[in-house]
């Protein structure tokens, strides 16, 4: 006796939810196939050794004692796994853009089960998205899946749902005008939360800031996605005209020729001195490491500046997070200064060049300087 | 020139892409009535067009208008080539064709193609302008209502139920056309999908005419089947009651209808309301124009018939025996009527009289090929022949009617087996006759029913009897006799006494039958039949003791044929009614007594029989009362009943009061284990698991002993299709894996809607069938229901509230409207939920609770949301509105089976696909649920090797618009004290 067909339909779509966790990270619905899950194997053979052959999704079930609980056979729990894999499967087309899911006939969802869905699809995995922000959401990337999966333990078919979100929010959003969070939010009803981060993963696939670098390691997506937001916020064209195309995807090329203007203040030799008195003369007393300070204030604003005057060019905004760690988070790193050292200096840094009469472009310097001390003071820990 | 159907196509949207080039489509629509078509511009470029057509007008005939379907269809504009059908979508303009139903016709609908399934959606407004017709000789039969709920609906009250209407239309299948050879699948398809369209309205208007001609101006319980009898043809047959019935529009509805002219107005003048003396109104047909439509100006001359005026005059029969005068009058008012059969399966108070049991026939035919689809007279004489015997059998319980009446085929390749099954009944004739009844009369009938037991009094004269039965005093009143057991097709009366929860009860079979052709095919059929359904009725007696109960409701047994084999299905509800004595228990008897294993093997198998008869009591709450012998022997009525006392001797006078209680009682049922086979239906008895614990199941409308449903519903269908290995089929082996199969299947759904408990699944409803050699289909279509548990312990104690609220509200009820037809202060509803409520009212601590729990699903609750149920109501709501039936025919092919997800994955998608084109025309039509619905059928055929699968499904409902009882909160904590009233609870619940 074999089952040839097996079906369950509900008028009101059953949606369980650790069966569509299971099926987002890519565990297989089908019976017999080979597994690529971390601890899936073992239990497919534990199962088996009692019972019919069974799927991964439906030994991950087993061994969350589901049978015990409900007094269930594995044969009910495949059946039911099917039923639910099958379901999603019709869904993911709809969930490929959410407001269809919301207008559609066929599937009768209530509409918290139907943010559930939209927002756990479009969930990623940190790990995941670590490996491929910054990087071109290009089939090349997508061939690199194979090795990100491995490294990380996710699923290969979770990568790509993840890697095809990314791709499909950013070809959605790429030529939209107005904020690139309202847009997301808007045409895949995400939650704040989620259309942020996607926002920031978008700004930085534009962008292809370099985040893979040994150095930049240490760093997390919260991190990255903090800095994308104040960058954003504040040195896109959509910071100077809400109307603009593209306004929060692309840097305004006008403020990065601007920022050539920086180098002033420190090729100039007396402005330089006069902005170390200055900051010295405030901090007196009241950093911890102000002798270290007092030392490396040159190299610092050097290279502060120096990144700055650099960004007109391509290749050094995507090394702009390498930049930063090796120019200002390592040498503070190295002189073991406390966090609340770097934020007065970085305050009081910035607040100075106010003071400094032979320098013009004031405007300038705070439209550069405010962002990156946030996104220092966020980059400054192990 | 009766009619004007206007339609106006609005807009479309997620339309697929039918351009590569451009990814985008340039969609335009062709819309179709009969033999005119119009077509909307062409909308370049767009997936989501905004057609905003003019009004496209159809002056047709209304006998068109039942018969036609609308017809729209989405097309891809091509320059160069032919334009691509992008889909279809059918309208039954039906609803619109009387009044009290819809108005317009308004929304999105799924644009459905049988190859691609549903692509994107429609937004079309239809509307109907009727003119009136004085033709005396019309063919059509607008204005009379159909319902597919099996009882008298919600919001209505039956003044007469005149009874059985049938009809067939017959035709040849489009798909076994030789076209069939040259055009393609979808083409094929459309036309199937188009004539079954056809021929369902067409079915629907004759029996509408023959509802006229009976002077009734509805049809209850109608249920339309289709045959699909392959090269000889296709059959679409249809059953129903019908009604004459009266809206319950507002608590005015009390007063006797002929006192208010009002309320007729509101009615469609071409219906009688015949109540009492108002036989004038078919002279002076009302002209009203309530609002902008002129549906409600038409009227109809009524011939004079053969069904009318019975029993006219009947104020003297007062005298004489009273049960004598029942019978003659029911008699004289059934023997008029060819088939004295009701396809109802609840009925108004006091309707039912006695049941005298299940009658069922079954007849085996060849089928040969329909040469006069004008003259379905073969198919017609066929059912005749069952009907008869239908009859017949009725007739030898002592019954004069069937009820809870249904038919069926089962048909593989040239054998067809026609079934039909009912229950048949004693009526109260005073809903079947021109209101002759009058009130004291009907008083006296009202006393001489004891509550809760009166209709499992035997009708049959003891004496006399049909078969072997063991007959008890009943145990509730102790005046008559009532049988040991109990079956019916029926769902269980609204006042009936039962002790502890009801179950579902199946009975499984297969028998394994050689492969031959025609005659000698249909022969060996004919042979099995008895010996199937002897299996089932003993499966379904073991069963039923086993869980200690003694009486079945709702039983449906289907028997289906294939190619090799025959497979029986039974279905029933179990309850333990307190009229009925305790079933004894079963005892196993050995027949090798000298081997000691054996005995001990013997003994094993009882006490394991004994242990789960007693876990199952416990299980269902079984604890009847504890009654001495004496008692029952010597009928000394309860003071309450010593008034009746005098009547009921008199009346059972004739009848022979000794009776051997001693065997009645306590004798054990005995099964005989002679040889294996014997073994095998033993294990199986105990195989049955029960469902876990917060689960229960029935197939009827209620679940006696659960009375505190909360909102939450979920309706579902779940097929399953097994392969048997084609190596040693045994009988044996099929049974189990026919077992399994169904075993599993439950089991499956308690696990998936483990997440409702505390639930019962009602109505469940299987159905198996044998598409192809070794292949076995079964589809369940059930509703699973959430109640409150902890309200659930006090049942026992609502129950008796609620009884004695309902006596004193009978009382009351007569003697305020002693005219009233209809004493309709009990419901007519089999379960009113509201009635839940208003009990709980009565203790503030209920109170609290059920507002608690009722809030949150009710504040979910959003626009848009479809209720789907197999029930005719709707828990912790009420039903404003009826708008018409839905009554759908689907097919869907694919030659991608693989790329499909494979057969369930086909499978799965399309029933979903149907679930949301049901949805979507209630929605329309502005209702927000389909009560009723049943699936009727779903016929599966694959291919794998070619990659190809069809599958057929037709679906039927009722559609309307329920009203949470929240909301009507409002209305009911306006009078709070009058709740406390329980004259008042039974009129605020039936108006």
């Amino acid at each position: 006796m074999t089952s040839e067909l097996d079906i369950f339909v509900g008028n009101t779509t059953l949606i369980d939810e650790d069966v569509y966790r299971l099926w987002l990270d890519g565990y297989s619905g089908l019976w017999g196939t080979v597994c690529g899950c971390r601890f899936g194997g073992a239990v497919v053979l534990d199962g088996r050794a009692g019972r019919a052959r069974m799927s991964d999704a439906v030994a991950l079930r087993v061994r969350s004692g589901i049978l015990e609980q409900t007094g269930a056979t594995a044969a009910v729990l495949q059946s039911d796994t099917m039923d639910h894999y099958r379901t999603f499967q019709m869904l993911e087309r709809l969930l490929h853009a959410p407001p269809k899911l919301l207008h559609q006939l066929i599937f009768q969802i209530p509409p918290s089960r139907q943010a559930l869905l939209i927002e756990r699809y479009y969930a990623f995995d940190e790990a995941f998205v670590r490996e491929v922000l910054g990087k071109k959401l290009s089939k090349g990337t997508k061939k690199d899946l194979d090795d990100i999966s491995t490294k990380t333990g996710i699923t290969l078919k979770s990568c790509r749902r993840q890697f095809d979100n990314f791709k499909r929010v950013f070809k959605v959003v790429e030529e939209m005008r107005g904020s690139l969070v309202d847009n997301i939010q808007q045409h895949f009803l995400l939650s704040d939360r989620l259309a942020r981060d996607y926002a920031a993963i978008v700004f930085f696939a534009n962008n292809r800031f370099e985040t893979g670098k040994k150095k930049l390691q240490y760093l997390s997506f919260g991190d990255f996605a903090f800095c994308a937001e104040l960058m954003i916020q504040n040195w896109t064209l959509g910071a100077v005209d809400p109307q603009a195309d593209d306004m929060d995807m692309d840097l305004d090329k006008e403020f990065l020729q601007d920022l050539k203007e920086l180098k002033v203040l420190v090729a100039d030799k007396d402005l330089l001195d006069l902005h170390k008195s200055l900051v010295c003369t405030a901090l007196r007393g009241k950093l911890g490491v102000f002798s270290e300070m007092e030392a490396n204030f040159k190299n610092l604003s050097r290279g502060l500046v120096n990144v700055a005057a650099k960004l007109t060019h391509n290749k050094d905004v995507r090394d702009l997070f390498v930049d930063l760690v090796e120019k200002f988070v390592e040498p503070c790193r190295s002189d073991h200064w406390p966090l609340n050292d770097v934020r007065l200096f970085l305050n009081q840094y910035s607040a100075s060049v106010h003071s400094l009469d032979g320098f013009r472009h004031q405007a300038l310097w705070d439209r550069y300087m405010g962002t990156l001390r946030g996104c220092l003071l966020r980059l400054c820990h192990d | 020139m009766p009619g004007k159907l206007k339609v106006k196509i609005v807009a479309g949207r997620h339309l697929p892409v039918m351009d590569r080039a451009s990814d985008l489509t340039d969609a335009f629509v062709e819309v179709k009535f009969g033999n005119t078509t119009f077509k909307t511009d062409v909308y370049l470029k767009s997936l989501n067009p905004q057609w905003n057509s003019e009004w496209f007008k159809f002056e047709v005939d209304d006998e068109d208008l039942q018969d036609e379907p609308l017809q729209i269809t989405v097309l891809d504009h091509d320059t160069y080539s032919a334009n691509d059908a992008i889909g279809k979508v059918y309208i039954d303009i039906d609803p619109l064709l009387y009044s009290e139903a819809a108005t317009v016709i308004s929304g999105w609908f799924p644009i459905y193609d049988t190859i691609h399934g549903i692509r994107g959606e429609i937004n079309v407004v239809v509307k109907v302008d009727l003119f009136n017709d004085l033709n005396r000789f019309r063919q059509s039969s607008c204005g009379v209502k159909f319902f597919c709920t099996t009882s008298i609906p919600k919001c209505y009250r039956a003044v007469i139920i005149h009874g059985f209407v049938e009809e067939l239309v017959v035709n040849e299948d489009p798909e076994y056309q030789w076209i069939d050879r040259i055009r393609t699948p979808r083409a094929s398809n459309e036309a199937r999908q188009r004539l079954i369209s056809l021929m369902s309205g067409e079915l629907q208007r004759k029996i509408g005419l023959k509802v006229l001609e009976m002077r009734g101006n509805a049809v209850v319980g109608y249920l339309q089947c289709f045959d699909l009898e392959g090269e000889s043809g296709l059959v679409v047959r249809a059953i129903g009651t019908a009604c004459t019935l009266d809206k319950l529009s507002s608590p005015a509805a009390f007063l006797p209808a002929c006192n208010s002219p009002s309320k007729e107005m509101k009615e469609s003048p071409l219906v009688h309301p015949p109540s009492h003396g108002c036989r004038s109104t078919h002279n002076s047909p009302i002209h009203t124009a309530t609002g902008s439509r002129l549906t409600q100006n038409f009227s109809v001359s009524v011939p004079t018939l053969i069904y009318t005026g019975m029993g006219s005059g009947s104020a003297g029969k007062e005298g004489g025996p009273f049960k004598a005068l029942l019978r003659q009058q029911t008699q004289s008012a059934l023997e008029q009527r060819e088939f004295p059969f009701f396809t109802l399966t609840a009925f108004p108070p006091g309707f039912l009289v006695h049941v005298g049991g299940v009658v069922s026939a079954r007849s085996v035919k060849l089928l040969d090929r329909i040469h006069n689809p004008d003259e379905p007279e073969t198919r017609d004489a066929w059912w005749a022949e069952i009907r008869q015997e239908i009859k017949s059998h009725a007739k030898a319980l002592g019954c004069h009617a069937v009820v809870g009446y249904s038919e069926s085929t089962s048909i593989c390749e040239e054998v067809c087996i026609l079934s039909a099954s009912g229950t048949a009944a004693v009526l109260n004739p005073r809903f079947l006759q021109d209101g002759t009844v009058e009130g004291c009369l009907e008083q006296r009938l009202e006393e001489n029913l004891p509550a809760g037991c009166g209709f499992c009094h035997i009708p049959y004269d003891e004496l006399n009897m049909p078969f072997p039965a063991h007959l008890t005093y009943c145990y509730n009143c102790r005046k008559q006799k009532v049988p040991d057991v109990l079956f019916t097709t029926i769902d269980l009366p609204m006042d009936a006494a039962v002790i502890g929860k009801g179950c579902l009860i199946q009975a499984r079979l297969c028998r394994l039958k050689k492969k031959a052709q025609a005659e000698a095919n249909a022969t060996a059929i004919s042979n099995l039949l008895p010996f199937m359904e002897y299996e089932v009725h003993t499966q379904l007696m073991n069963k039923l003791k086993l869980k200690g109960m003694n009486a079945l409701f709702g039983l449906r047994i289907q028997i289906s044929v294939g190619e090799n084999m025959l497979m029986g299905l039974a279905s029933a509800t179990g309850v333990y009614l307190a009229a009925l004595p305790t079933p004894g228990g079963i005892q196993i008897a050995g027949k090798t007594p000298n081997d000691g294993s054996y005995e001990q093997h013997i003994s094993h198998m009882q006490k394991k029989i004994n242990d789960t008869i007693a876990k199952n009591k416990e299980l269902y709450e079984i604890n009847p009362p504890e009654i001495s012998e004496e008692i029952i022997g010597s009928p000394i009525p309860e003071p309450r009943q010593r008034s009746r006392l005098l009547r009921s001797q008199s009346e059972s006078s004739d009848e022979v009061t000794e009776l051997d209680l001693s065997h009645g009682k306590k004798d054990a049922f005995v099964l005989e284990i002679d040889d294996t086979d014997a073994m095998e239906d033993v294990h199986s008895l105990l195989t049955d698991v029960p469902p876990p614990s917060g689960f229960y199941s029935c197939n009827t409308e209620i679940m006696p002993g659960i009375n505190n449903w909360t909102s939450e519903i979920q309706m579902f269908t779940s097929v399953r299709v097994i392969r048997l290995s084609s190596l040693n089929l045994t009988n044996q082996a099929l049974n189990k894996n026919f077992n399994d199969l169904c075993e599993n299947l439950l089991k499956s759904l308690y696990f998936k809607l483990r997440s409702m408990i505390p639930c019962c699944l009602c109505h469940v409803n299987f159905t198996v069938s044998l598409p192809e050699d070794e292949l076995i289909q079964v589809t369940v279509t059930a509703v699973a229901i959430t109640f409150d548990k902890n309200q659930a312990l006090q049942t026992t104690k609502t129950h008796a509230e609620k009884s004695l609220q309902r006596a004193s509200t009978d009382n009351e009820e007569l003697l305020q409207f002693p005219l009233e037809l209809c004493s309709d202060a009990l419901p007519s509803h089999p379960f009113p939920p509201a009635k839940a409520v208003t009990v709980e009212k009565a203790s503030p601590v209920g109170e609290g609770n059920f507002r608690n729990r009722s809030s949150p699903p009710c504040a979910n609750s959003t626009v848009g949301v479809v209720k789907m149920t197999p029930l005719s109501f709707i828990p912790g709501a009420k039903i404003t509105k009826y708008l018409g039936i839905i009554n759908m025919f689907f097919i869907r092919e694919t030659t991608s089976l693989r790329e499909e997800g494979g057969v369930s994955g086909f499978l799965h998608a399309f029933i979903a696909e149907v679930f949301a084109m049901v949805r979507a025309h209630v929605a329309a039509l502005g209702g927000n649920a389909v009560v009723s619905y049943i699936m009727k059928q779903c016929v599966f055929m694959e291919n794998p090797n070619k990659n190809q699968a069809q599958c057929l499904i037709n679906v039927s409902g009722d559609a309307v618009v329920f009203v949470r009882e929240s909301e009507l909160e409002v209305v009911s904590t306006q009078q709070p004290a009058a709740n406390c009233q329980p004259s008042c609870t039974g009129g605020e619940v039936t108006t």
